[in-house]
C-alpha cells in the first residue's frame, strides 16, 4: 500500500467504490496517521461515539485543524453565516433544535411532514412529466437535484415566484461543496460566497415579511415563535434556514440518485417495487445503510482524553466517524455488502445517531420513498447508460454527478 | 446433548405450562416456539383477556386517546397454545408436577413458567376501599372504569401515592383539565425511585402543571356519603380534601398466594430465582423444572453485588421471559444468564423520564448534562465510588452512554467534562433517598436481600 488510508478515502479515483477501503479501515478500530484525524469505521464504536457526551460538534473545541484535510472547507462554508445547530453543542444546540422542531414535527406539529405528501407527489409528477427525450436522461440534473430544493422552498414558505432564484443560489453553494477540479478555485469560492450573501439577504427580507404577515410555513412560525424557549434572533433564524437548505438538499439528491442507480443494478428489486410501491419503505432504509449519502461525519472533537478499544484519543483531537463503513461492518450486519431490502434488522447509521441525528429524517424518507416508487412505476424499461457513472468530487456527501439513463417511454 | 435424549423428547413432545398470560407469559411462549419447542403449550391466565399491554393504561387510556380494550399486545408470531383464560391457578404440586386450577382441573407439566406478576395494592381499609369512586389501576378493567369516570368530569381527583403510576395518573388528569390533589407520604414525588434531588424537580413539575401536591402527609381515612360514594379524604395534617374520585396508587403486591404451602420459595416479595430464571424452593435449593419471569420474580444481579432485585419494568419482563424460555429447553451448558440492565421509562407532565441501572441504590448524584432548573438533564447516581444508575429527563438520547458506565462499573464521579461544560456538572451531592425502612409509594426496583430463602421484609405496606 503506497497511499495512506486517509488519502485513499479522499482520492477521487475511489469514489465509485470506496467500500474496499472501508474494509481496510475496519481492521484497526481507530485509524490515525501522524497529525491527522482519528478515523473510526466500526459500527459499535461509531455508535457509542455518537452518544458520547465527551465528543463535541463545535469546531471551536478543536486544538488544531492542521492535519485535517476536511477542516478547511468547513471553515470556508461558515464565513457568510454563523454555524447552524449542526455545529453547536448543548445547550444551544438543544434549544435551537427544539425551536425548529416545533413547527416541523411531533409533538407540536405531528402532521407537517405527512401533510406534504400530496405536494411532494405533485413535484415528483411534474419533474417526471418534464423529463423529455427518453433516449438520454440525466437523472441528477433533471430530477434528483431540483426535487429537494423545491421541497425545502415549500417547507420554508419561499414564494413560488422566487423559487428559480433559490435554485440558482443553491446550485452555486452546492458547487462550492463540490469543487470542479479543473475550475479556478478562487472564482468558485467567490461565486459561492456571493450566493451565500445573496441567499442570506433574501432570507432576511423574507423573515422580515413573515414577521409582519405570517403564513403557516415553518419560517413564519419560527419568526413569530414565543414558546418557552423564547424567540430566535434573526441571525439564528438565518443560519437555521440555511442549515435546512444545505442539510436537506445535498443529501437527498444523493439518496435519490444512489437509489435509482442501485435499483437499476438490482432489476429484480426494481420490478418488485414497480408492482408494490409499499416496498419503497424498506428499500429506502436499506439504501441508507448500503449507499448512505453522508459517508462520514468529520466535524467532531474530543473534550477529554477518551479510550476507544484500547486506543487513547487525546483531548482536542479531530475525529471522523465513517458512517458508510459502520453500515458495512460484518460484526453488525450479516452479508453487509449485499443490497437486501428484506433485512429485518436494519439499524443503520445513515442518518446519524444521538442528539445530532438527522433532523429532517421523516421528510428525507418520504421524499426518497415517493421519488423512487414513482420513478419505478412510470419509467418504461429504464436502463443505465454508464456504469459506474461520474461521481461528484465530494467524499463526504458522496453521489453521482450525472446519472445518464434511458427508457422506452413514460407511463402516465 | 443429554445422553438419554430426554431434552430432545421434551423439545419434541414435552408439556410446558405458563401461569400468568400477560407480557412475560406471552413473550416466553413466543420464544419457546421460536426456539423450536414443538410440544404442548398451555397458557393459564386469571384475566379473561388475551395478553394486553399495561403502560398505556395510565397514559393514552386515561387521556381518552385509546380505549382500554385496544392495548392488546402485538404478537411476534403464532404460539399454538391451549389458552385457559379467566381461570386462576390455585395451587402447585411440585412432586406430582401439576398446577391446580380454580375450576378443579389439574394441568400436568414437564416445565412450568410462573409469570403471575403483581396486582395493585388496595386501600387497606376495606369498607373505604369499597366506596364508589375509589379506584386502583393495574388491569384493563380498572383502566376502563377509571377512564370512564374521568370522562364524566369529576370535580376533583385525589391520588394517593406519587410513585410513577400515581404521577402519571395525575398528569393525565391535568391534561384533561381536571382538578387533582396528590398526597405523598415521602418528601417528594418519585422520591423512592429517584431520590430527593430529582424528586424536587418532579414536585416543581407537578405544581407548575396545577397539581395540588401535598408531600409528607398520610391519608388517614376516606369518607363516603349516604349513598356510598366517596366524598372526602382526611389527611394526617388534619386537613380534608373534598373529592369524588380517589385513585389508590400505593405500589404492588406480588401474586404468589396461590403458591402458599407448595414448597416453592415464594412469598410477599416475589419468587426467588437464579440468574438462569430457575425458581428456588423454600430450602434455597434451585429447582430444575420451574422457571420465573417478570414482575413476580426476584433474581440476583452480577452488576449489583448479586443482590436479589425485584423489577417492575416492562423491559425486564420481556428480557427475562426470553431467557427463561430459552433455558427451559436447553442443556445446562447452553443456558444463558439474565443480565438485563434495569431500564425504565415514564411520561408525565410532558416530560419523558428514563432510567438505567438502579438509581435507588445510589447515595450521591451529579448532573453532568442539562440542568435541574430546566428540567432537562441527566442525573448520574454513585454508590461506593462507582456509577450505579442514571436518569434522564428529556435527555434520553444520552442514556446509552451512561448505561455503559453502569455496565462497566465506571468510577463515580465520572472524571470528565461533557459537551454542556457547565460549572456545576462535576459536583456530586447527596442523592437524598429516604430511609429504606420508611416506605414510599411504589419504587419500581426493590432490593430484596442476598439469599433466596431470606424472608426479611424490606418493603412493608404503607398502612
Ligand atoms: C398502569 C401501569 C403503567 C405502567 N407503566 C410502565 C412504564 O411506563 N414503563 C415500564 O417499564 N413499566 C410500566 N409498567 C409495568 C409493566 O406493565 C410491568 O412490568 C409488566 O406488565 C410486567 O409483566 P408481567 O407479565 O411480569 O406481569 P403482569 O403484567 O402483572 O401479568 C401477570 C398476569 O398473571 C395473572 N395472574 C396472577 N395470578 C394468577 C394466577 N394465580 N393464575 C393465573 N393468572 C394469574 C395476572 O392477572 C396477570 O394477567 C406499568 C404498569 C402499570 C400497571
Ligand atoms: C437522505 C437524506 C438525508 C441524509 C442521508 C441525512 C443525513 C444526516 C446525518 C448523517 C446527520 C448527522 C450529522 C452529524 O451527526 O453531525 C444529519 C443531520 C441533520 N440533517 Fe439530515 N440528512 C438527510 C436529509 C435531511 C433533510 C431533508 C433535512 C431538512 C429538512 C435535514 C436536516 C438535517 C439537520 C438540520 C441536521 C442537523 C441535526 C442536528 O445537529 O441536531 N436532513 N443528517
Amino acid at each position: 500500500m503506497t497511499q495512506s488510508l486517509l488519502h485513499q478515502i479522499l482520492d477521487y479515483a475511489n469514489r465509485a467504490d470506496p467500500y474496499p477501503i472501508y474494509e481496510e479501515l475496519r481492521k484497526t478500530p481507530v485509524h490515525h496517521e501522524e497529525d491527522g484525524p482519528y478515523v473510526v469505521g466500526t459500527y459499535y464504536e461509531i455508535r457509542s461515539l455518537l452518544h458520547d457526551p465527551r465528543i463535541s460538534s463545535d469546531a471551536r473545541n478543536l486544538a488544531s485543524t492542521a492535519g485535517d484535510p476536511l477542516a478547511e472547507s468547513a471553515q470556508e462554508e461558515e464565513t457568510a453565516l454563523p454555524p447552524g445547530f449542526l455545529r453547536l453543542d448543548p445547550p444551544e444546540h438543544d434549544r435551537l433544535r427544539r425551536m425548529t422542531n416545533r413547527p416541523f414535527g411531533p409533538p407540536h406539529s405531528p402532521h407537517r411532514v405527512d401533510g406534504m405528501r400530496g405536494e411532494l407527489h405533485g413535484i415528483v409528477s411534474g419533474l417526471i412529466d418534464g423529463l423529455g427525450d427518453t433516449g438520454r436522461i440525466d437523472l441528477v440534473e433533471q430530477f434528483s437535484y431540483p426535487f429537494p430544493v423545491t421541497v425545502i422552498c415549500r417547507l420554508l414558505g419561499v414564494p413560488r415566484d422566487d423559487e428559480a432564484r433559490f435554485h440558482t443560489w443553491a446550485d452555486a453553494i452546492a458547487a462550492s461543496l463540490d469543487p470542479d477540479p479543473d475550475a479556478d478555485p478562487a472564482q468558485g469560492g467567490k461565486a459561492s460566497h456571493d450566493a451565500r450573501t445573496q441567499l442570506g439577504m433574501y432570507l432576511a427580507g423574507l423573515i422580515e415579511e413573515r414577521r409582519k404577515n405570517p403564513g403557516d410555513d415553518i419560517l413564519s412560525e419560527l419568526a413569530t415563535a414565543k414558546g418557552q424557549d423564547g424567540a430566535m434572533t434573526t441571525m439564528e433564524l438565518l443560519s437555521t434556514a440555511a442549515l435546512l437548505l444545505i442539510a436537506g438538499h445535498e443529501t437527498t439528491v444523493n439518496l435519490v440518485t444512489n437509489g435509482m442507480l442501485t435499483l437499476l443494478r438490482n432489476p429484480d428489486v426494481l420490478q418488485r417495487l414497480r408492482s408494490d410501491p409499499r416496498l419503497a419503505v424498506p428499500i429506502v432504509e436499506e439504501l441508507l445503510r448500503f449507499e448512505p449519502p453522508v459517508q462520514l461525519v468529520p466535524q467532531r472533537t474530543t473534550l477529554a482524553d477518551i479510550e476507544v478499544r484500547g486506543v487513547t484519543i487525546p483531548k482536542g483531537a479531530s475525529i471522523w466517524l465513517v458512517l458508510a463503513s459502520g453500515n458495512r461492518d460484518p460484526e453488525r450486519f450479516e452479508d453487509p455488502d449485499r443490497f437486501d431490502p428484506d433485512r429485518r434488522d436494519i439499524q443503520h447509521l445513515g442518518l446519524g445517531s444521538g442528539i445530532h441525528s438527522c433532523f429532517g429524517a421523516p421528510l428525507a424518507r418520504l421524499e426518497a420513498q415517493l421519488a423512487l416508487s414513482e420513478l419505478a412505476r412510470r419509467l418504461e424499461n429504464p436502463r443505465l447508460l454508464e456504469d459506474p457513472p461520474t461521481y461528484r468530487q465530494n467524499a463526504v456527501l458522496r453521489g453521482p454527478r450525472h446519472l445518464p439513463i434511458a427508457c422506452d417511454g413514460i407511463r402516465p | 446433548m443429554n445422553g438419554d435424549g430426554s431434552l430432545e423428547r421434551l423439545r419434541r413432545e414435552g408439556r410446558i405450562v405458563v401461569v400468568g398470560a400477560s407480557l412475560a407469559g406471552l413473550r416466553a411462549a413466543e420464544t419457546l416456539r421460536d426456539k423450536g419447542f414443538a410440544g404442548s403449550l398451555t397458557m393459564i391466565g386469571d384475566e379473561p383477556y388475551e395478553p394486553y399491554d399495561r403502560p398505556p393504561l395510565s397514559k393514552q387510556v386515561l387521556l381518552g386517546m385509546a380505549p382500554a380494550d385496544s392495548t392488546a399486545l402485538p404478537r411476534r408470531r403464532a404460539v399454538d397454545a391451549t389458552w385457559r383464560l379467566g381461570v386462576p391457578a390455585t395451587g402447585l404440586d411440585m412432586a406430582a408436577r401439576r398446577v391446580r386450577l380454580a375450576d378443579g382441573d389439574e394441568v400436568p407439566y414437564d416445565r412450568l413458567l410462573i409469570a403471575t406478576g403483581v396486582r395493585a395494592r388496595p386501600w387497606p381499609r376495606e369498607a373505604e376501599a369499597e366506596l364508589d369512586g375509589v379506584f386502583v389501576l393495574r388491569t384493563r378493567e380498572e383502566g376502563a372504569a377509571l377512564a370512564r369516570r374521568l370522562a364524566d368530569g369529576p370535580k376533583r381527583v385525589f391520588v394517593i401515592g406519587a410513585g410513577f403510576t400515581g404521577s402519571e395518573i395525575a398528569s393525565a388528569c391535568r391534561e384533561r383539565g381536571l382538578s387533582v390533589t396528590v398526597a405523598e407520604r415521602g418528601a417528594a414525588p418519585l422520591v423512592g425511585a429517584l431520590g430527593g434531588v430529582v424528586g424536587a424537580v418532579a414536585a416543581d413539575l407537578q405544581r407548575e402543571h396545577g397539581v395540588d401536591l401535598r408531600c409528607g402527609v398520610m391519608v388517614t381515612s376516606l369518607e363516603g356519603d349516604s349513598s356510598g360514594r366517596v366524598r372526602a379524604a382526611h389527611l394526617s395534617d388534619g386537613s380534608t380534601v373534598e373529592t369524588d374520585v380517589v385513585v389508590v396508587s400505593l405500589g404492588a403486591t406480588r401474586n404468589t398466594e396461590w403458591l402458599a404451602g407448595s414448597g416453592l420459595g415464594a412469598g410477599p416479595r416475589g419468587i426467588a430465582c437464579d440468574a438462569g430464571c430457575r425458581a428456588f424452593d423454600i430450602r434455597g435449593i434451585v429447582t430444575d423444572d420451574i422457571y420465573v419471569a417478570g414482575d413476580v420474580a426476584r433474581s440476583p444481579h452480577a452488576l449489583f453485588g448479586y443482590q436479589f432485585l425485584s423489577l417492575e419494568h416492562w423491559g425486564n419482563a420481556v428480557a427475562q421471559a426470553e431467557i427463561a424460555a430459552h433455558n427451559m429447553i436447553s442443556e445446562s451448558a447452553d443456558r444463558l444468564p439474565h443480565m438485563w440492565v434495569p431500564a425504565f421509562w415514564s411520561s408525565q407532565f410532558g416530560v419523558n423520564i428514563k432510567s438505567v441501572g438502579v438509581p435507588s441504590l445510589g447515595t450521591e448524584i451529579m448532573v453532568p448534562q442539562g440542568t435541574l432548573a430546566s428540567r432537562r438533564f441527566i442525573g448520574v447516581y454513585g454508590y461506593q465510588g462507582r456509577v450505579i444508575g442514571a436518569v434522564a429527563f428529556d435527555h434520553a438520547r444520552w442514556l446509552p452512554f451512561y448505561q455503559e458506565l453502569v455496565e462497566t462499573t465506571a468510577p463515580f464521579p465520572p472524571p470528565f467534562p461533557t459537551v454542556d461544560r457547565h460549572p456545576d456538572g462535576q459536583r456530586p451531592m447527596d442523592a437524598d433517598f429516604p430511609d429504606p425502612s420508611v416506605p414510599t409509594h411504589g419504587p419500581t426496583v426493590t432490593l430484596s436481600g442476598y439469599s433466596p430463602a431470606d424472608r426479611r421484609m424490606t418493603f412493608t405496606p404503607a398502612h
